[in-house]
């Protein structure tokens, strides 16, 4: 099965660059991907840009509204997300588990819709 | 005029109470097997049921097989089989056929692995809530009906069914194995699975044995399942010894006059000497393996509680010291407070207590121990409101007939 693992936190409690810390959560990342890479089942991750750099965008009325901001204005934000192919759950909560965001912010793991094109 | 009655009618009540007895025997067992192979909960027992309905009719007609619970188990994946056979746009049920086309072959019941250890981890998973991991495990495991488990939670019969179905869903939807985790995820787990069964056990212990289905024993039956899947086990071991125990003085905790007693006022002769016993060899069996955890002490509590001379208090305080280690919660130093005043020493006793004030204030047993540790120091008039209090948040009649009976000892004093 697919999962989405995706990164919420706080960028206040995220450590600053040029820290030994943020030095720390960096070599964790770069652990987990060669981890998940390693064991055969990383799809696809990014990173996202801070959301003062985010535009919202709907459609009402016919008429597109864009605006400045995230979807929600919440403390902790999406900053990030994998893709990986697992066997249950169970083994996608291992790999959340090895994201440093994990220890200060919030990783939520969700099932992609899974169809099969040749079905 | 005589009633006819129909040939064959005999047969038919034959087969209806065989299949009655198969499925509360091995119901279980079927759907852990199924669900397993399926991962899905909801499908696995669907096709158990109608695999059930078919059995009424065919075993009428043409004789009970030789094993129906193999008989059950293969006509259920056939009917899971022809089920997925519509719907294989779904790659993951694909798959789920493809490994039931496999095992198409009538086995026999010894065949038929027990996968309820698997089942029970499924459900006790805790990617669901916590109410919801009891009240599943209830239904796939003890084969309770949705109405049994909705009364003993004092839940809408509706509420309760919905609760259970997305649940289900959530188990096949988001992945959720049946399995046995392994040792990384095996204490977290596990501890996960006993405190489940805990609270079935202590759901039924406050209801009182007078409900359909008596939820002590239908925990009692899981625990004693768990500890037959995985033999050898402490705090499985410690878990049932505890259970044993405390289930041990249950027609004990009311007195005549319908107040809650605590151990050291019950009626020792009430208590069930088996269950005590053997509750006290499991403990001590558990104990040796040297692997201590939190069930084990809570057992070593309520067996101190029920030694002979009456409660063993300086060891209580000392095993209340040690659940802290595992447990660092209010609720943990309040009893182990509780037990440092009857072991001697009121006055630090009262004041752990009172340092809980904060973190505790809307629990009654909060007010029920500074009530009655304020009595031991002396303090009548602190102790009287403090009882009024606990009195006005009692949980039960019981509960506040034995507080009011504490209150009433007060002024003769």
């Amino acid at each position: 099965m697919q999962y989405m693992l995706l990164i919420y936190n706080d960028p206040a409690l995220e450590p600053a660059y040029g820290t030994p810390e943020f030095n720390a959560m960096m070599g964790g990342f770069f652990a987990a991907n060669e981890r998940m890479k390693a064991d055969g089942v990383l799809r696809g991750g990014e990173g996202l840009q801070g959301v003062e750099t985010a535009t919202s965008l709907r459609i009402r009325g016919g008429k597109a509204e864009t605006m400045d901001g995230p979807f929600a204005e919440t403390r902790e934000t999406l900053g990030g997300y994998y893709v990986i192919d697992v066997p249950d759950l169970d083994a996608a909560l291992t790999y959340a588990a090895l994201i440093p965001s994990a220890t200060f912010g919030t990783v939520e793991v969700r099932p992609l819709m899974d169809y099969n094109p040749a079905g | 005029m005589r009633v006819v009655t129909a040939p064959g009618a005999g047969a038919a009540i034959a087969v209806s109470r065989e299949l009655d007895r198969v499925m509360r025997a091995d119901r279980g067992r079927l759907v852990a097997v199924l669900a397993a192979g399926l991962r899905d909960l909801a499908l696995a027992e669907e096709v158990l049921q109608e695999a059930a309905v078919s059995a009424l009719s065919h075993w009428g007609r043409s004789g009970l097989p030789s094993s129906p619970t193999g008989w059950l188990l293969q006509v259920a994946r056939r009917k899971a089989i022809d089920r997925l056979r519509g719907q294989t746009r779904d790659a993951r049920k694909a798959q789920a056929l493809a490994h039931l086309a496999g095992e198409e072959a009538a086995p026999d019941p010894q065949d038929i692995p027990d996968d309820r250890l698997r089942l029970i981890f499924a459900c006790c998973h805790p990617a669901l809530e916590p109410k919801s991991r009891v009240a599943l495990t209830l239904r796939t495991v003890c084969g309770l009906t949705t109405v049994d488990i909705a009364r003993a939670f004092l839940d809408a019969e509706p509420t309760m069914a919905q609760r259970i179905s997305r649940a289900k869903a959530k188990i096949a939807a988001a992945g959720i194995p049946f399995a046995v985790p392994g040792p990384e995820l095996w204490p977290e787990r596990l501890d996960g699975v006993l405190t489940a069964v805990y609270l079935i056990f202590t759901t039924g212990y406050v209801a009182g044995p007078d409900e359909p289905r008596d939820l002590c024993r239908e925990a009692e039956f899981l625990m004693r399942l768990i500890d037959g899947l995985r033999p050898e086990e402490a705090e499985i071991e410690g878990a049932l010894a505890m259970m044993l125990l405390t289930a041990a003085r249950r027609a004990a905790r009311i007195g005549p006059d319908g107040a809650s007693l605590p151990p050291a006022d019950q009626d020792r002769s009430l208590w069930d000497a088996a269950r005590l016993e053997e509750g006290r060899a499991i403990l001590a069996r558990a104990v040796a393996r040297r692997a201590p955890g939190p069930f084990q002490i809570k057992a070593a509590i309520a067996d101190c509680q029920m030694a002979d001379s009456g409660p063993d208090w300086p060891q209580i305080a000392a095993l209340y010291g040690a659940l802290w280690r595992f447990e660092p919660t209010p609720v943990v130093h309040l009893n182990g407070a509780v037990a440092v005043a009857h072991a001697g020493d009121p006055a630090r006793g009262l004041a752990m207590v009172e340092g809980l004030a904060g973190a505790l204030a809307d629990y009654q047993p909060w007010h029920a121990a500074q009530a009655a540790l304020l009595a031991m120091t002396g303090d009548r008039t602190g102790a009287a409101s403090a009882y009024a209090t606990a009195i006005a948040l009692a949980p039960t009649p019981a509960e506040a007939l034995f507080l009011k009976r504490r209150l009433a000892a007060l002024a003769l004093v």
